[in-house]
């Protein structure tokens, strides 16, 4: 096995040292009791010729461009990613390295992270950032978590146009905790109603995504000045960050905490992991703060250098009263993430950002201007929600055979809107596809 | 020694992206716009990001050169502790990034995403095999979120018995993501001790479990790179007042076709597969952390599932006892596929073999370098051993001092000052993939640097002498927190 260096006589000479005389000896101290007897049953090994074959065959089955025109978002986004970028996050000395722990050996991908936390925190217009969650999901479950911990009160609220998904794990992480959660319904232009904020008692935080799962920008300021109480925190989640390329961030809108989901910047879907849970807030609550923090100091000589820092908040020294137990994150995404901001630029996020935006509203005109009603009139960005008439469901199926993947039915996770589609437009989108899907679906 | 792997070379000086940046450069080709320019809501328009903007030459020098500041299993052997940075196969990597599942949407049709649903279902059972358990769910994205997944089983296990516990055992030579993931769940640790040969003794565990105890949380091997010879024991003794044991697998490469978990009397036990099952640590992640469990807490596992129906790979929600969603989506996927392109690339009689090539190369770091450094438990040790600096004491000269200066001999430090159980703790894991020459020159390089302690400690205070940055102030970091340029 080309893994595995040891010669017969390696192996010969290296027991001879240990003075046990086979490899079977190696474990001769375990009780017998406690041995397997049987031989590992799963398949025999594959040449790399074989391998590539079986995988190649697998990888076939699956429904992705150019073979297909896909017009899937909720959460996960179609992007072009630069050749530079992709070469760049691919290079071994970033992807077999360990957390970096010994920071003279490490000061590469210590500074690739705190360059990361810096466009990161810029982005979504906080103070600062850490140096990845899980994803989206696992990101709003932790910054509820620590809503709670900086209000030190025992509720929060969610809103129902957050990321079905995303509400799911929040609940899954509340479970065995004595806190609750209240969910908020929406209203019918596509935002939160936060009607019911005002008479809440113990609100430790409230959160919504902006663009929501329907896609569309909520009113920050107006939610952030209907909290009833100046310790309730403003959390705003994103499950699409090229956003604030054209709108405005969270933290301009008065966000205390921004997290979602960065698998928009330079990171390919993979049938939806691994993403980036990205994770900023504003400084007076890093204490509070889940994960690693790269910081910026000096070495013996005075240069300046990185190394992880504050990690009196962390599970390897406050082992049960960490404020997280995570300990590997999404470093090598975050890398990704960080090179495709720095390739795009400002100049380019924005560029970027607007030519999304105009993608979704021509696919909007079009299927209006095919009779199709949109379901809310709140702005959005580069997706939105389609009202269409009774029995689209075939037309759906067909179209899948015809390889279009027209949107997402949103039945599923809100049974009220049958009918309604989730479709998607990103600057990988060509008019011509958007045009014959809508020619389609006349017809 | 004479010709040693560290030197000094050519490095580049490079500065942070923003002191770089200048107006009108681009490192991005923009698609040909085909749609007009739309209005935008002026109430909601934003300024967007002040990035620096580069050109495609400042980003790919800029990167590059950062790169080259890093130590990676690919320049050189890496013997983290409990870490297990075994060589990262190159054909997974092939692997991964097939266009199909690259480029592959998480809300596909069912019918038009099976090979990825098929690759979900094979790898579930083929973990489910190599740890002798049950049944695998792979949602957790890293192994702390696989231990919390555990815990969430544990709290769903006994809540479905209608009898809630509020504390968990935890052993005082558990990795710190065990106390930290049992505490989300509402778990109070209560800590037990090692006995005086580095294992949990029965008689310790018997005194505290009790019947508000969910369970106990075991790494087998433990950190300390010994088998917990009593286990099974332990396992009886806790199942027996109603409570169930969790298994960290962390250092699953020792006993790979060695060991059945499941026969341990284990119920839930995590993988890392980025430690295992040879997906690279990417600096801090991605990883995945499956759990493995036993019959009985299988309707508990995360939902949705991967289930054949025919011939066809089916997501499914139905599980009425499921303890929900932990990952938005099916978990690390991308991960998975490098696990899985390593498994059947090794096939049942490989993977036997590097778990016994693993405690062969650690067994014999353990006999060439103990009386050069203090051996606490000198036993049959597993796929890794721990050393401490106490025999370097009288010259001042402590596990910091040595493990940087091992640097500058070209091999990346051990774990050190973990388990917290051994004062000045040196923890060494080679893997299988180290070759008998390159663990020759490791053992040499700690052997002089054992001798440099005796003769000249003030070369390894000042170490390491050949890094691009010398030691780093992580008292300043801390106390004046610079955490944005």
């Amino acid at each position: 096995m080309r893994y595995l260096p040891h010669t017969p006589e390696d192996i010969a000479t290296m027991l001879k040292e240990v003075k046990i005389d086979s490899l079977e000896g190696l474990f001769a101290h375990i009780p017998q009791d406690c041995r397997r007897k049987e031989a590992l049953d799963i398949p025999a090994a594959l040449t790399e010729w074989e391998l590539n074959d079986h995988m190649d065959e697998m990888a076939h089955t699956m429904a992705t461009a150019p073979e297909y025109r896909v017009f899937l978002g909720g959460g996960s986004y179609r992007h072009y990613v630069p050749a530079a970028a992709s070469f760049l996050a691919a290079r071994s000395e970033f992807v077999t390295a360990y957390t970096p722990y010994q920071p003279e050996v490490s000061q590469g991908t210590l500074q690739a992270i705190y360059e990361y936390q810096t466009l990161t925190a810029q982005l979504l217009g906080m103070e600062v950032a850490n140096a990845s969650q899980y994803d989206g999901a696992s990101a709003l479950a932790e910054a509820m978590l620590m809503a709670i911990r900086v209000s030190r009160k025992k509720t929060v609220a969610v809103s129902r146009a957050v990321h079905p998904m995303y509400r799911r794990v929040l609940a899954t992480y509340f479970e065995p905790t004595e806190f609750n959660i209240i969910e908020l319904p929406y209203l019918s232009d596509g935002t939160t109603d936060i009607g019911a904020l005002r008479d809440m008692d113990d609100l430790g935080g409230v959160a919504v995504q902006s663009p929501n799962f329907f896609g569309c920008m909520e009113n920050l300021e107006a939610i952030k000045s209907s909290l009833p109480d100046k310790k309730s925190l403003l959390v705003v989640c994103f499950s699409e960050p090229l956003a604030y390329g054209l709108y405005k961030s969270p933290g301009h809108s008065g966000a205390d905490i921004a997290c979602g989901e960065g698998q928009s910047l330079g990171i390919g879907p993979t049938f939806g992991g691994p993403g980036l849970g990205m994770f900023a807030a504003k400084m007076k609550y890093v204490r509070n703060m889940p994960g690693r923090l790269v910081g910026q100091t000096v070495d013996k000589e005075g240069n300046r250098g990185y190394v992880l820092t504050l990690s009196t908040r962390e599970q390897h020294i406050r082992r049960e009263k960490a404020t997280s137990n995570i300990c590997t994150n999404h470093s090598l995404c975050a890398l990704a993430a960080v090179i495709f901001m720095a390739s795009l630029g400002g100049t380019g996020f924005k560029e970027l950002a607007r030519l999304n935006y105009d993608k979704a509203e021509y696919f909007k005109g079009a299927l209006q201007q095919a009779g199709f009603k949109l379901s809310f009139s709140q702005p959005t960005f580069n997706e939105f929600v389609v009202a269409f008439p009774d029995g689209f469901e075939k037309t759906y199926q067909e179209l899948l055979h015809k390889k279009f993947i027209a949107g997402l039915p949103l039945v599923d996770f809100y049974p009220e809107l049958k009918n309604h589609y989730l479709l998607c437009a990103t600057e990988t989108t060509a008019r011509d596809d958007m045009d014959a899907l809508v020619k389609e679906i006349v017809q | 020694m004479k010709d040693t792997l560290g030197t000094t070379g050519l490095i580049f000086n490079e500065s942070l992206l923003w002191e770089k940046g200048k107006k009108g450069r681009r490192g991005f080709s923009l698609p040909r716009r085909d749609v007009p320019e739309h209005a935008v809501a002026k109430k909601l328009e934003g300024p967007g990001p002040d990035f620096p903007d580069l050109s495609e030459v400042d980003v790919v020098r800029h990167y590059i050169r950062l790169s080259q500041w890093n130590f990676s299993v690919d320049s050189g052997m890496y013997p983290l502790g409990s870490c297990t940075m075994k060589y990262n196969p190159k054909t997974n990597e092939v692997q991964a990034a097939r266009p199909g599942f690259a480029h592959a949407h998480p809300l596909l049709p069912q019918h038009l995403s099976q090979g990825a649903l098929q690759l979900i279902y094979e790898l579930e059972q083929y973990l489910t095999e190599i740890t002798g358990m049950d049944a695998t769910s792979l949602q957790p994205a890293a192994g702390a979120h696989g231990e919390l997944t555990g815990m969430l089983l544990f709290y769903a296990y006994h809540k479905s018995k209608s009898a809630p516990r509020s504390k968990i055992i935890v052993p005082d030579t558990a990795h710190g993501t065990n106390p930290a993931s049992a505490a989300l769940c509402g778990y109070r640790s209560v800590p037990i001790k090692s006995n005086e040969r580095g294992v949990l003794s029965p008689q310790a565990v018997e005194e505290i479990m009790d019947t508000d105890t969910a369970g106990i949380m075991v790494t087998n091997p433990n950190t300390l790179g010994l088998f917990e010879e009593n286990i099974k024991a332990v396992a009886d003794i806790v199942h027996a007042k109603g409570g169930l044991v969790y298994g960290d697998g962390a250092n699953m490469n020792a006993v790979m076709g060695i060991v059945n978990m499941g026969d341990l009397g284990i119920d839930v036990l995590h993988l890392n597969l980025h430690k295992t099952f040879s997906s690279p640590h990417g600096g801090g992640g991605p990883g995945s952390g499956p759990v493995c469990v036993g019959k009985h807490l299988e309707p508990f596992l995360p939902v949705p599932r991967v289930i054949k129906q025919k011939n066809r790979y089916v997501l499914s929600e139905d599980f009425p006892e499921s303890l929900g969603k932990i990952h938005a989506f099916y978990g690390n996927v991308g991960v998975m596929i490098r696990a899985y392109s390593y498994i059947l690339s090794m096939g049942p009689e490989n993977l036997k073999k590097a778990s016994q090539l693993a405690v062969l190369n650690a067994a014999y770091i353990k006999e060439r370098l103990k009386g050069t450094f203090h051996l606490p438990y000198d036993r049959p040790c597993m796929h890794e051993c721990v050393f401490s600096d106490k025999l370097q004491e009288p010259y001042k000269v402590t596990t910091l001092d040595m493990v940087k200066r091992l640097m500058d001999y070209g091999f990346h430090p051990p774990t050190i000052y973990f388990p917290l159980v051994v004062p000045g703790a040196i923890m060494i894991e080679p893997t299988e993939t180290e070759s008998k020459e390159d663990i020759d020159l490791f053992i040499e390089s700690m052997k002089t640097i054992a001798r440099e302690a005796k003769e000249n400690p003030e070369l390894l205070h000042a170490a390491p002498c050949k890094t691009k940055r010398k030691r780093l102030d992580e008292t300043l970091a801390a106390r004046k927190p610079c955490l944005t340029g």
